[in-house]
């Protein structure tokens, strides 16, 4: 488990689950990612100003960190684009229909023991298992 | 204020994805990829992610709510669905299929448009058509009529 870093996994959950609970306390609102997007994006929405700040303040945090002299490595992507695609929309049309994503189902759901969330999340990491292995260790050989 | 407060927790969120490794993806497959037991090069970092954000939502959740509303919104805003339906297992498989795919959830995609990687635009891209594709059509797409519909309207 070489590339194990309990240490920083552990501060850095700690961290998103203060800004989860932050959210319920000032807000009122579920720390959902793709829930405060959806929001956005829809015609005739009438709380943007929320779910503006909250993404401008997740886009911020890097930059912050790389003023502040960090440096923020660039996230590897696959190079097909068909792949980056197909998952991008994979992940927007399911997120909705399932009712949220890692954030919203794994942490905020599952932290009010919320039995919807708790089946999510076993359902997406599963088929993200599943993926991953025909990925690499069959398709991929 | 509530704006503020909004752009503070995003802020911290994403401090959170950061420090915690999760904003790149490969590590998140790291942890999806179980075969890495095998090889000694299975990372569980995401599990020690979860547990620490658990730990202080779930408390944080009980202490927040003993408040009769938010400090700066009218009500608490939370699902009352319970049960387990079709939509949240097909959703959720799906939203699986696609994180497995590129190691990439909203959270982590949106946040990483600072870096201005070209293939993360893309991705935010799809994910965004993705949602409107579900929202403006998917959701509202005319419902079949319920057999018998017409004879229904004689009685």
């Amino acid at each position: 488990m070489a590339n194990f870093t309990p240490l920083s996994a552990a501060i850095g959950g700690a961290l998103i689950g203060l800004a989860a609970v932050m959210l319920m306390l000032f807000a009122g609102r579920v720390a959902g990612i793709s829930g405060i997007t959806s929001g956005l994006l829809g015609i005739g929405s009438i709380d943007r100003g929320w779910r503006i700040a909250f993404i401008a303040g997740l886009i911020l945090a890097p930059v912050a960190a790389m003023l502040a002299g960090y440096a923020v490595p660039l996230p590897q992507m696959p190079t097909s684009w068909i792949v980056v695609i197909a998952a991008g929309l994979l992940v927007g049309f399911g997120a909705r229909l399932g009712g949220g994503c890692t954030s919203g189902h794994g942490i905020c759901g599952i932290a009010r023991l919320s039995k919807r969330s708790i089946a999510a999340t076993l359902i997406f990491v599963g088929t993200a298992i599943v993926t991953v292995t025909l990925m690499r260790h069959v398709i991929g050989g | 204020m509530l704006v503020i407060a909004s752009l503070v927790c995003g802020f911290i969120f994403g401090l959170g994805l950061l420090i915690s490794g999760m904003m790149q993806p490969t590590k998140v497959l790291g942890f999806l990829d179980i075969f890495g037991i095998r090889y000694g090069t299975w990372d569980p970092s995401l599990l020690v992610v979860m547990a620490a954000a658990l730990a202080v939502s779930g408390v944080g959740y009980l202490i927040a709510q003993r408040r009769p509303t938010p400090v700066l919104a009218p009500k608490f805003d939370i699902s009352t669905k319970t049960g387990v339906d079709t939509p949240l297992v097909a959703g959720s498989a799906l939203f699986g299929i696609g994180w497995g795919l590129v190691g990439l959830c909203p959270g982590p995609a949106l946040e990483n448009l600072a870096t201005l990687s070209p293939q993360v635009i893309v991705f935010c891209v799809a994910m965004a058509v993705g949602m409107v594709a579900h929202d403006g059509w998917y959701a509202k797409r005319p419902a079949t009529p319920p057999s018998g519909a017409l004879a229904g309207a004689d009685g």
